[in-house]
Protein backbone atom coordinates (compact mmCIF):
# COMPACT_ATOMS: atom_id res chain seq x y z
CA UNK A 1 0.00 0.00 0.00
CA UNK A 2 1.70 3.27 -1.39
CA UNK A 3 2.11 6.41 0.96
CA UNK A 4 1.90 9.93 -0.48
CA UNK A 5 3.05 12.78 1.55
CA UNK A 6 2.17 15.92 -0.52
CA UNK A 7 3.63 19.52 0.53
CA UNK A 8 2.86 18.91 4.19
CA UNK A 9 3.28 21.15 6.75
CA UNK A 10 2.59 21.35 10.59
CA UNK A 11 2.67 23.77 13.25
CA UNK A 12 2.35 22.84 17.27
CA UNK A 13 -0.37 24.92 18.58
CA UNK A 14 2.58 26.72 20.18
CA UNK A 15 3.85 28.01 16.84
CA UNK A 16 6.57 26.04 16.24
CA UNK A 17 6.51 24.88 12.64
CA UNK A 18 8.03 21.25 13.00
CA UNK A 19 7.33 20.15 8.94
CA UNK A 20 7.96 22.73 6.48
CA UNK A 21 6.65 21.11 3.48
CA UNK A 22 7.56 17.38 2.80
CA UNK A 23 6.91 15.59 -0.40
CA UNK A 24 7.51 11.88 -0.15
CA UNK A 25 5.91 8.93 -1.81
CA UNK A 26 6.91 5.55 -0.48
CA UNK A 27 5.86 2.36 -2.42
CA UNK A 28 4.50 -0.79 -0.83
CA UNK A 29 6.64 -2.51 0.83
CA UNK A 30 9.75 -0.75 0.93
CA UNK A 31 12.29 -0.26 3.98
CA UNK A 32 12.12 3.21 4.79
CA UNK A 33 14.62 4.69 7.41
CA UNK A 34 14.12 8.53 8.42
CA UNK A 35 16.99 9.51 10.36
CA UNK A 36 18.38 13.47 11.61
CA UNK A 37 18.86 14.40 15.01
CA UNK A 38 16.34 15.20 17.80
CA UNK A 39 13.87 18.05 17.46
CA UNK A 40 14.33 17.76 13.07
CA UNK A 41 10.54 16.62 12.79
CA UNK A 42 10.72 12.68 12.25
CA UNK A 43 8.18 11.90 14.89
CA UNK A 44 5.53 14.90 14.28
CA UNK A 45 5.61 13.56 10.34
CA UNK A 46 5.32 9.82 10.72
CA UNK A 47 2.34 10.62 13.39
CA UNK A 48 0.50 12.16 10.62
CA UNK A 49 0.08 8.85 9.22
CA UNK A 50 -2.05 7.53 11.95
CA UNK A 51 -4.06 10.60 12.00
CA UNK A 52 -2.55 11.79 15.85
CA UNK A 53 -1.62 14.74 14.03
CA UNK A 54 -3.30 16.68 10.61
CA UNK A 55 -1.18 18.50 8.54
CA UNK A 56 -1.86 22.69 8.40
CA UNK A 57 -1.29 22.67 5.05
CA UNK A 58 -1.28 19.60 2.34
CA UNK A 59 -2.19 16.10 2.21
CA UNK A 60 -1.50 12.70 3.73
CA UNK A 61 -2.21 9.60 1.58
CA UNK A 62 -2.29 6.22 2.89
CA UNK A 63 -3.43 4.33 -0.19
CA UNK A 64 -6.24 5.43 -1.25
CA UNK A 65 -7.59 7.32 1.67
CA UNK A 66 -6.38 11.14 2.26
CA UNK A 67 -5.91 10.35 6.36
CA UNK A 68 -7.68 13.98 6.94
CA UNK A 69 -10.91 12.36 5.92
CA UNK A 70 -10.36 9.06 8.49
CA UNK A 71 -10.38 8.44 12.21
CA UNK A 72 -7.72 7.69 13.95
CA UNK A 73 -9.64 4.41 14.52
CA UNK A 74 -9.83 3.87 10.74
CA UNK A 75 -6.34 4.75 10.02
CA UNK A 76 -5.11 2.17 12.38
CA UNK A 77 -6.49 -1.05 10.20
CA UNK A 78 -3.78 0.16 8.02
CA UNK A 79 -1.08 2.08 9.87
CA UNK A 80 0.75 -0.22 12.79
CA UNK A 81 2.30 2.25 14.78
CA UNK A 82 5.09 1.70 17.76
CA UNK A 83 6.20 4.51 20.04
CA UNK A 84 8.76 5.28 20.82
CA UNK A 85 8.11 4.95 24.66
CA UNK A 86 6.25 2.06 25.18
CA UNK A 87 4.83 3.15 28.32
CA UNK A 88 2.42 5.56 26.20
CA UNK A 89 0.82 2.52 24.42
CA UNK A 90 0.70 -0.16 26.85
CA UNK A 91 -2.18 -0.46 29.10
CA UNK A 92 -3.96 -4.06 29.62
CA UNK A 93 -3.06 -6.44 32.32
CA UNK A 94 -0.95 -9.09 30.80
CA UNK A 95 1.26 -8.91 27.68
CA UNK A 96 -0.92 -11.25 25.83
CA UNK A 97 -3.89 -9.00 26.22
CA UNK A 98 -2.15 -6.47 25.60
CA UNK A 99 -1.48 -8.08 21.56
CA UNK A 100 -5.03 -9.59 21.95
CA UNK A 101 -6.30 -6.38 21.96
CA UNK A 102 -5.67 -4.80 18.31
CA UNK A 103 -7.03 -7.56 16.47
CA UNK A 104 -10.07 -8.05 18.85
CA UNK A 105 -10.86 -4.92 18.20
CA UNK A 106 -9.95 -5.45 13.96
CA UNK A 107 -12.53 -8.03 14.35
CA UNK A 108 -11.19 -11.24 14.25
CA UNK A 109 -12.54 -14.09 16.01
CA UNK A 110 -10.99 -15.89 19.29
CA UNK A 111 -9.07 -18.52 17.35
CA UNK A 112 -7.37 -16.23 14.94
CA UNK A 113 -6.35 -13.48 18.32
CA UNK A 114 -4.63 -16.70 20.05
CA UNK A 115 -3.18 -17.31 16.33
CA UNK A 116 -2.01 -13.99 16.22
CA UNK A 117 -1.14 -13.38 19.85
CA UNK A 118 1.51 -16.71 19.51
CA UNK A 119 3.09 -15.88 16.45
CA UNK A 120 3.85 -12.02 17.34
CA UNK A 121 4.97 -13.29 20.62
CA UNK A 122 7.77 -15.77 18.78
CA UNK A 123 8.88 -12.84 16.46
CA UNK A 124 9.50 -10.94 19.68
CA UNK A 125 10.95 -13.79 21.57
CA UNK A 126 8.64 -13.14 24.07
CA UNK A 127 6.43 -15.99 24.60
CA UNK A 128 7.70 -17.11 27.89
CA UNK A 129 6.43 -13.80 29.47
CA UNK A 130 2.69 -14.37 28.07
CA UNK A 131 1.17 -14.15 31.31
CA UNK A 132 2.88 -11.32 32.99
CA UNK A 133 2.01 -7.86 33.40
CA UNK A 134 3.91 -5.64 31.11
CA UNK A 135 4.97 -3.40 33.50
CA UNK A 136 6.37 -6.55 35.41
CA UNK A 137 9.13 -6.33 32.49
CA UNK A 138 12.46 -4.24 31.66
CA UNK A 139 11.68 -1.53 29.17
CA UNK A 140 13.42 -2.72 26.61
CA UNK A 141 10.84 -6.49 26.73
CA UNK A 142 7.71 -3.59 27.21
CA UNK A 143 9.54 -1.71 23.93
CA UNK A 144 9.46 -5.40 22.32
CA UNK A 145 5.41 -6.22 23.66
CA UNK A 146 4.74 -3.06 21.86
CA UNK A 147 6.37 -4.07 18.82
CA UNK A 148 4.56 -7.10 19.04
CA UNK A 149 0.91 -5.48 19.34
CA UNK A 150 1.48 -3.96 16.50
CA UNK A 151 2.97 -6.75 14.40
CA UNK A 152 -0.32 -8.73 15.83
CA UNK A 153 -2.65 -5.69 14.14
CA UNK A 154 -1.19 -7.64 10.28
CA UNK A 155 -1.22 -3.71 8.67
CA UNK A 156 0.15 -3.23 5.49
CA UNK A 157 2.39 -0.32 6.92
CA UNK A 158 4.50 -0.70 9.99
CA UNK A 159 5.88 2.49 11.66
CA UNK A 160 8.81 1.95 14.13
CA UNK A 161 9.72 5.10 16.04
CA UNK A 162 13.29 4.07 17.13
CA UNK A 163 13.03 0.55 17.61
CA UNK A 164 16.74 -0.39 19.08
CA UNK A 165 16.69 1.82 21.53
CA UNK A 166 17.50 0.41 25.06
CA UNK A 167 17.99 -2.74 23.34
CA UNK A 168 21.05 -5.21 23.94
CA UNK A 169 22.13 -7.36 21.19
CA UNK A 170 19.74 -10.03 21.02
CA UNK A 171 17.00 -7.08 20.98
CA UNK A 172 18.71 -5.07 18.21
CA UNK A 173 19.07 -8.54 16.18
CA UNK A 174 15.70 -9.41 17.01
CA UNK A 175 14.12 -6.32 15.77
CA UNK A 176 16.44 -6.24 12.42
CA UNK A 177 14.53 -9.69 11.97
CA UNK A 178 11.13 -8.33 11.86
CA UNK A 179 12.32 -5.67 9.78
CA UNK A 180 13.40 -8.47 7.48
CA UNK A 181 10.12 -10.60 7.52
CA UNK A 182 7.68 -7.69 7.13
CA UNK A 183 9.37 -6.89 3.91
CA UNK A 184 9.40 -10.33 3.03
CA UNK A 185 5.64 -10.44 3.58
CA UNK A 186 5.23 -7.08 1.28
CA UNK A 187 4.73 -4.56 4.00
CA UNK A 188 6.09 -1.22 4.00
CA UNK A 189 8.19 -0.88 7.03
CA UNK A 190 9.20 2.84 8.50
CA UNK A 191 11.44 2.71 10.97
CA UNK A 192 12.90 6.49 12.76
CA UNK A 193 16.59 6.19 13.91
CA UNK A 194 19.51 7.64 15.14
CA UNK A 195 20.85 3.82 14.58
CA UNK A 196 22.73 4.19 11.49
CA UNK A 197 24.47 1.39 11.31
CA UNK A 198 21.29 -0.88 12.17
CA UNK A 199 19.88 1.51 9.28
CA UNK A 200 22.26 0.58 6.86
CA UNK A 201 22.40 -3.44 7.44
CA UNK A 202 18.26 -3.25 7.30
CA UNK A 203 16.84 -0.31 5.37
CA UNK A 204 17.07 0.07 1.40
CA UNK A 205 16.27 3.77 1.28
CA UNK A 206 17.35 6.68 3.74
CA UNK A 207 15.59 10.01 4.22
CA UNK A 208 17.56 12.38 6.15
CA UNK A 209 15.77 15.16 7.99
CA UNK A 210 16.71 18.64 9.28
CA UNK A 211 14.53 21.55 10.28
CA UNK A 212 11.70 20.20 9.34
CA UNK A 213 12.67 19.20 5.84
CA UNK A 214 13.77 16.74 3.44
CA UNK A 215 18.28 16.88 2.84
CA UNK A 216 18.57 14.03 0.94
CA UNK A 217 16.69 10.89 -0.23
CA UNK A 218 17.87 7.36 -1.71
CA UNK A 219 19.93 4.34 -1.17
CA UNK A 220 22.31 4.56 2.07
CA UNK A 221 24.54 4.60 -0.71
CA UNK A 222 23.55 7.42 -2.24
CA UNK A 223 23.05 9.25 1.02
CA UNK A 224 25.86 8.31 3.01
CA UNK A 225 28.45 10.16 0.82
CA UNK A 226 26.80 13.35 0.89
CA UNK A 227 28.74 14.89 3.30
CA UNK A 228 27.10 18.41 3.23
CA UNK A 229 23.63 17.00 3.45
CA UNK A 230 24.92 14.63 6.46
CA UNK A 231 26.34 17.67 8.28
CA UNK A 232 23.73 20.03 8.06
CA UNK A 233 21.47 17.44 9.91
CA UNK A 234 24.21 16.27 12.69
CA UNK A 235 23.76 12.41 11.19
CA UNK A 236 27.45 10.87 10.55
CA UNK A 237 27.61 8.18 8.33
CA UNK A 238 27.10 4.29 9.20
CA UNK A 239 31.11 2.86 11.16
CA UNK A 240 32.17 1.34 7.85
CA UNK A 241 31.50 3.79 5.79
CA UNK A 242 33.81 6.14 7.73
CA UNK A 243 36.30 3.65 8.26
CA UNK A 244 36.70 2.95 4.00
CA UNK A 245 36.44 6.84 3.70
CA UNK A 246 39.68 7.23 6.82
CA UNK A 247 41.11 4.38 4.74
CA UNK A 248 41.26 6.20 1.40
CA UNK A 249 38.63 3.54 -0.39
CA UNK A 250 36.29 4.28 -3.10
CA UNK A 251 33.66 1.65 -2.24
CA UNK A 252 30.79 2.69 0.73
CA UNK A 253 30.77 -0.74 2.70
CA UNK A 254 27.13 -1.21 4.20
CA UNK A 255 28.01 -4.50 5.84
CA UNK A 256 30.71 -6.15 7.08
CA UNK A 257 30.82 -8.98 4.49
CA UNK A 258 31.25 -5.90 2.16
CA UNK A 259 34.02 -4.51 4.15
CA UNK A 260 35.61 -7.44 4.05
CA UNK A 261 35.91 -8.17 0.69
CA UNK A 262 36.15 -4.95 0.13
CA UNK A 263 39.50 -5.18 1.90
CA UNK A 264 40.89 -7.42 -0.99
CA UNK A 265 40.02 -5.52 -2.86
CA UNK A 266 40.67 -2.15 -2.08
CA UNK A 267 44.09 -3.30 -0.67
CA UNK A 268 45.09 -4.76 -4.02
CA UNK A 269 43.90 -1.29 -5.76
CA UNK A 270 46.51 1.22 -3.53
CA UNK A 271 49.45 -1.44 -3.48
CA UNK B 1 33.63 6.77 45.73
CA UNK B 2 31.20 4.13 45.15
CA UNK B 3 31.79 0.54 46.84
CA UNK B 4 30.28 -2.53 46.77
CA UNK B 5 31.28 -5.92 48.84
CA UNK B 6 29.30 -9.14 47.92
CA UNK B 7 26.58 -7.32 46.85
CA UNK B 8 23.08 -9.74 47.33
CA UNK B 9 19.36 -8.74 46.47
CA UNK B 10 16.01 -10.07 46.13
CA UNK B 11 12.71 -8.33 45.24
CA UNK B 12 10.07 -8.21 47.94
CA UNK B 13 7.87 -11.62 48.09
CA UNK B 14 10.75 -13.63 46.61
CA UNK B 15 13.71 -15.45 47.66
CA UNK B 16 15.20 -15.37 44.63
CA UNK B 17 18.60 -13.25 44.49
CA UNK B 18 18.61 -10.95 41.06
CA UNK B 19 21.76 -9.78 42.02
CA UNK B 20 24.90 -12.20 44.18
CA UNK B 21 28.15 -11.68 44.84
CA UNK B 22 28.42 -8.07 43.42
CA UNK B 23 32.24 -6.51 44.12
CA UNK B 24 32.36 -3.46 42.07
CA UNK B 25 34.38 -0.54 43.28
CA UNK B 26 34.22 3.67 41.44
CA UNK B 27 36.57 5.68 42.74
CA UNK B 28 37.32 9.56 43.30
CA UNK B 29 36.78 10.80 39.36
CA UNK B 30 36.72 7.49 38.01
CA UNK B 31 34.03 6.50 34.92
CA UNK B 32 33.19 2.98 35.47
CA UNK B 33 30.50 1.71 32.30
CA UNK B 34 28.38 -1.92 33.48
CA UNK B 35 27.72 -3.74 30.28
CA UNK B 36 25.03 -6.37 30.03
CA UNK B 37 21.99 -7.84 28.42
CA UNK B 38 18.48 -6.29 29.20
CA UNK B 39 16.79 -7.61 32.34
CA UNK B 40 20.22 -8.75 33.62
CA UNK B 41 19.78 -6.80 36.72
CA UNK B 42 21.31 -3.01 35.95
CA UNK B 43 18.98 -0.77 36.62
CA UNK B 44 18.56 -3.01 40.12
CA UNK B 45 22.14 -2.28 40.95
CA UNK B 46 21.32 1.28 39.93
CA UNK B 47 18.49 1.79 42.52
CA UNK B 48 21.05 -0.24 45.18
CA UNK B 49 23.92 2.54 45.10
CA UNK B 50 21.52 5.53 44.60
CA UNK B 51 19.49 3.91 48.27
CA UNK B 52 16.41 4.03 46.49
CA UNK B 53 16.87 -0.23 47.10
CA UNK B 54 15.68 -1.44 49.88
CA UNK B 55 14.83 2.28 51.30
CA UNK B 56 12.03 2.86 49.16
CA UNK B 57 11.13 -0.61 46.79
CA UNK B 58 12.16 -2.93 49.87
CA UNK B 59 13.53 -6.71 49.44
CA UNK B 60 16.77 -8.02 51.13
CA UNK B 61 19.51 -6.74 50.72
CA UNK B 62 22.85 -8.36 51.95
CA UNK B 63 26.65 -7.10 51.52
CA UNK B 64 27.45 -3.49 51.61
CA UNK B 65 26.98 -0.12 49.63
CA UNK B 66 29.19 2.44 50.57
CA UNK B 67 29.63 5.97 49.07
CA UNK B 68 32.82 7.83 50.64
CA UNK B 69 32.37 5.14 53.30
CA UNK B 70 29.15 5.54 54.33
CA UNK B 71 26.80 3.02 54.09
CA UNK B 72 24.31 4.34 51.76
CA UNK B 73 21.12 2.11 53.10
CA UNK B 74 21.81 3.90 56.79
CA UNK B 75 20.81 7.16 55.25
CA UNK B 76 17.45 8.74 55.08
CA UNK B 77 16.11 9.31 51.28
CA UNK B 78 16.60 12.95 51.65
CA UNK B 79 20.59 12.32 52.91
CA UNK B 80 21.00 9.71 50.01
CA UNK B 81 19.93 12.23 47.24
CA UNK B 82 22.30 14.40 48.18
CA UNK B 83 25.04 11.46 48.04
CA UNK B 84 23.98 10.14 44.48
CA UNK B 85 22.40 11.32 41.80
CA UNK B 86 20.38 8.79 39.71
CA UNK B 87 19.75 9.48 36.33
CA UNK B 88 16.67 6.59 35.21
CA UNK B 89 16.62 4.73 32.10
CA UNK B 90 13.42 6.14 31.06
CA UNK B 91 13.15 9.50 31.34
CA UNK B 92 9.63 9.90 30.76
CA UNK B 93 9.31 8.64 34.20
CA UNK B 94 12.04 10.92 35.49
CA UNK B 95 9.81 14.36 35.46
CA UNK B 96 8.05 15.21 38.34
CA UNK B 97 4.54 15.86 37.20
CA UNK B 98 4.47 18.62 39.69
CA UNK B 99 6.05 21.17 37.88
CA UNK B 100 4.99 23.60 34.88
CA UNK B 101 8.03 24.53 33.41
CA UNK B 102 11.64 22.73 32.80
CA UNK B 103 13.14 25.54 34.57
CA UNK B 104 10.97 24.42 37.83
CA UNK B 105 11.39 20.57 37.66
CA UNK B 106 15.02 21.39 37.11
CA UNK B 107 15.12 23.08 40.40
CA UNK B 108 12.71 20.48 41.95
CA UNK B 109 15.72 18.80 43.58
CA UNK B 110 17.48 21.85 45.07
CA UNK B 111 13.99 23.14 46.08
CA UNK B 112 13.66 20.07 47.59
CA UNK B 113 16.89 20.45 50.28
CA UNK B 114 16.21 24.20 50.97
CA UNK B 115 18.61 25.93 48.87
CA UNK B 116 18.52 29.37 49.15
CA UNK B 117 16.48 31.26 45.95
CA UNK B 118 19.20 32.82 44.01
CA UNK B 119 21.75 30.08 44.23
CA UNK B 120 19.17 27.85 42.62
CA UNK B 121 18.72 30.28 39.93
CA UNK B 122 21.98 30.49 39.28
CA UNK B 123 22.95 26.48 39.39
CA UNK B 124 19.60 26.37 37.13
CA UNK B 125 21.00 28.60 34.38
CA UNK B 126 24.25 27.12 34.58
CA UNK B 127 23.69 23.55 34.14
CA UNK B 128 20.78 24.46 31.74
CA UNK B 129 23.95 26.27 29.57
CA UNK B 130 26.12 23.59 29.68
CA UNK B 131 23.53 20.68 28.45
CA UNK B 132 22.22 23.19 25.94
CA UNK B 133 18.57 23.38 26.53
CA UNK B 134 18.17 27.29 27.88
CA UNK B 135 15.63 27.45 25.21
CA UNK B 136 13.60 24.95 26.63
CA UNK B 137 13.54 26.35 30.29
CA UNK B 138 9.97 28.15 29.81
CA UNK B 139 8.53 25.22 28.42
CA UNK B 140 6.10 22.24 29.94
CA UNK B 141 8.08 19.73 30.94
CA UNK B 142 5.46 17.23 28.42
CA UNK B 143 5.74 19.69 25.16
CA UNK B 144 9.57 18.26 25.03
CA UNK B 145 10.94 15.25 22.33
CA UNK B 146 12.24 12.53 23.58
CA UNK B 147 15.78 13.30 23.53
CA UNK B 148 14.67 16.95 25.07
CA UNK B 149 13.14 15.00 27.75
CA UNK B 150 16.26 13.15 28.41
CA UNK B 151 18.51 16.04 28.59
CA UNK B 152 16.02 17.89 31.01
CA UNK B 153 16.44 14.63 33.59
CA UNK B 154 20.15 14.76 33.29
CA UNK B 155 20.14 18.52 34.01
CA UNK B 156 18.00 17.91 37.42
CA UNK B 157 20.46 15.04 38.56
CA UNK B 158 23.50 16.98 37.53
CA UNK B 159 22.42 20.41 39.20
CA UNK B 160 22.30 18.81 42.74
CA UNK B 161 26.05 18.21 42.23
CA UNK B 162 26.04 15.28 43.77
CA UNK B 163 29.67 13.71 44.68
CA UNK B 164 28.55 10.52 42.89
CA UNK B 165 26.16 10.04 39.71
CA UNK B 166 24.69 6.85 38.70
CA UNK B 167 23.23 6.85 35.07
CA UNK B 168 21.17 3.93 33.62
CA UNK B 169 21.60 4.55 29.87
CA UNK B 170 21.63 8.13 29.62
CA UNK B 171 21.41 8.59 26.20
CA UNK B 172 18.89 6.28 24.99
CA UNK B 173 17.02 8.93 23.04
CA UNK B 174 19.61 11.02 22.28
CA UNK B 175 20.88 11.82 18.55
CA UNK B 176 25.34 10.87 18.26
CA UNK B 177 25.79 14.75 18.56
CA UNK B 178 23.88 14.65 21.99
CA UNK B 179 24.96 11.75 22.84
CA UNK B 180 28.71 12.44 22.76
CA UNK B 181 27.61 16.08 24.41
CA UNK B 182 26.55 14.13 27.54
CA UNK B 183 29.58 12.18 27.54
CA UNK B 184 32.00 15.43 27.43
CA UNK B 185 29.94 16.72 30.44
CA UNK B 186 30.65 13.18 32.10
CA UNK B 187 34.47 13.93 31.53
CA UNK B 188 34.36 17.55 32.99
CA UNK B 189 32.29 16.46 36.24
CA UNK B 190 34.84 13.20 36.96
CA UNK B 191 37.54 15.71 36.25
CA UNK B 192 36.24 17.74 38.44
CA UNK B 193 36.08 14.22 41.33
CA UNK B 194 33.00 13.45 40.91
CA UNK B 195 32.59 9.18 40.22
CA UNK B 196 30.31 7.96 37.56
CA UNK B 197 28.84 4.50 37.04
CA UNK B 198 27.01 4.49 33.63
CA UNK B 199 25.24 1.73 32.38
CA UNK B 200 25.36 2.17 28.46
CA UNK B 201 24.86 0.15 25.31
CA UNK B 202 26.91 2.97 23.10
CA UNK B 203 30.07 1.02 23.28
CA UNK B 204 32.46 3.51 20.80
CA UNK B 205 31.35 6.16 23.86
CA UNK B 206 32.49 3.72 26.72
CA UNK B 207 35.29 3.08 25.09
CA UNK B 208 36.43 6.75 24.49
CA UNK B 209 35.12 7.94 28.32
CA UNK B 210 35.18 4.77 30.46
CA UNK B 211 38.16 3.94 32.82
CA UNK B 212 37.01 0.87 32.98
CA UNK B 213 34.34 -1.61 31.59
CA UNK B 214 32.34 -4.14 34.17
CA UNK B 215 30.10 -6.77 32.66
CA UNK B 216 26.76 -7.93 34.26
CA UNK B 217 25.58 -11.78 33.72
CA UNK B 218 23.27 -14.02 35.52
CA UNK B 219 23.38 -11.37 38.54
CA UNK B 220 27.46 -11.07 38.97
CA UNK B 221 30.01 -8.94 37.35
CA UNK B 222 31.91 -11.64 35.49
CA UNK B 223 34.47 -9.65 33.76
CA UNK B 224 36.67 -6.23 34.71
CA UNK B 225 39.01 -4.65 32.59
CA UNK B 226 39.93 -1.52 30.27
CA UNK B 227 37.25 -0.75 27.56
CA UNK B 228 39.25 -1.99 25.08
CA UNK B 229 40.24 -5.43 26.10
CA UNK B 230 36.33 -6.09 27.22
CA UNK B 231 34.80 -4.52 24.15
CA UNK B 232 36.87 -6.88 21.95
CA UNK B 233 36.07 -9.84 24.03
CA UNK B 234 35.43 -13.04 21.95
CA UNK B 235 32.88 -13.63 24.53
CA UNK B 236 31.23 -10.32 24.14
CA UNK B 237 28.74 -11.83 22.36
CA UNK B 238 27.61 -14.42 24.63
CA UNK B 239 27.09 -11.51 27.18
CA UNK B 240 24.83 -10.19 25.11
CA UNK B 241 26.57 -6.89 24.23
CA UNK B 242 27.15 -5.12 20.66
CA UNK B 243 30.19 -4.59 19.59
CA UNK B 244 30.73 -1.77 17.08
CA UNK B 245 30.94 -2.65 13.50
CA UNK B 246 35.14 -1.74 13.52
CA UNK B 247 35.30 -4.53 15.92
CA UNK B 248 33.27 -7.26 14.06
CA UNK B 249 34.88 -5.85 10.69
CA UNK B 250 38.98 -6.27 12.51
CA UNK B 251 37.56 -9.66 14.00
CA UNK B 252 36.20 -10.83 10.43
CA UNK B 253 39.22 -10.21 8.35
CA UNK B 254 41.07 -11.79 11.03
CA UNK B 255 38.92 -14.86 10.78
CA UNK B 256 39.64 -14.84 7.30
CA UNK B 257 42.86 -14.74 7.36
CA UNK B 258 43.91 -11.19 6.36
CA UNK B 259 44.88 -9.81 9.33
CA UNK B 260 47.26 -10.64 12.04
CA UNK B 261 45.94 -12.51 14.15
CA UNK B 262 48.11 -11.39 17.22
CA UNK B 263 47.43 -7.83 16.79
CA UNK B 264 44.60 -6.34 19.69
CA UNK B 265 41.46 -5.74 18.17
CA UNK B 266 40.14 -2.26 17.22
CA UNK B 267 36.82 -0.63 19.20
CA UNK B 268 36.92 3.07 17.65
CA UNK B 269 37.27 4.38 14.71
CA UNK B 270 40.54 5.86 15.44
CA UNK B 271 41.84 2.32 16.27
CA UNK B 272 40.08 0.62 13.34
CA UNK B 273 42.03 3.23 10.87
CA UNK B 274 45.59 2.11 13.28
CA UNK B 275 44.56 -1.43 13.11
CA UNK B 276 43.74 -1.66 9.14
CA UNK B 277 46.57 0.76 8.06
CA UNK B 278 49.33 -1.15 10.23
CA UNK B 279 48.10 -4.50 8.97
CA UNK B 280 48.23 -3.26 5.28
CA UNK B 281 51.55 -1.69 5.67
CA UNK B 282 52.46 -5.23 7.26
CA UNK B 283 51.29 -8.11 4.70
Amino acid sequence: MEIRFDGVRYSYPSGVEAVRGISLTVPAGQRLAIVGQNGAGKTTLVRHLNGIFRPSHGSVYVGDWTTSGKQIADLSSRVGYVFQNPDEQLFARTVREDIAFGPKNLGCDEKEQERRVVESLELTGLSEHADVHPHHLSLSERKRVAIAAVLAMKTPIVVLDEPTTGQDELGVRMVAEITQSLARDGRTVIAITHDMDFCAENFERVVVMAQGEIQADGTPQEVFVQTQALEHAAVEPPQLIRLAKKLGWSTTPLRVDEFVSGLSTEGKATS
Amino acid sequence: MIELRDVAYAYPDTDRYVLDGIDLTVARGEVVGVVGASGVGKTTLAKIIAGFIPNVEGGTLDGSVTVDTVPISSLPLAEAVAQVGLVIQNPFNQISGAKFTVREEIAFGLENTGVPREEMITRVSDVAKLLRIEHLLDRSPYALSGGQMQLVAIASVIVMGTPVLVMDEPTSQLDPGGSRMVFDIISALTDAGTSVLIFEHKVELLREHADRIAVLADGRIVHQDTPRAVLTDDRLESWSVGSTRYTRAARAARDAGLTNPEAALPVSLSDSTDYFTTQRAGR
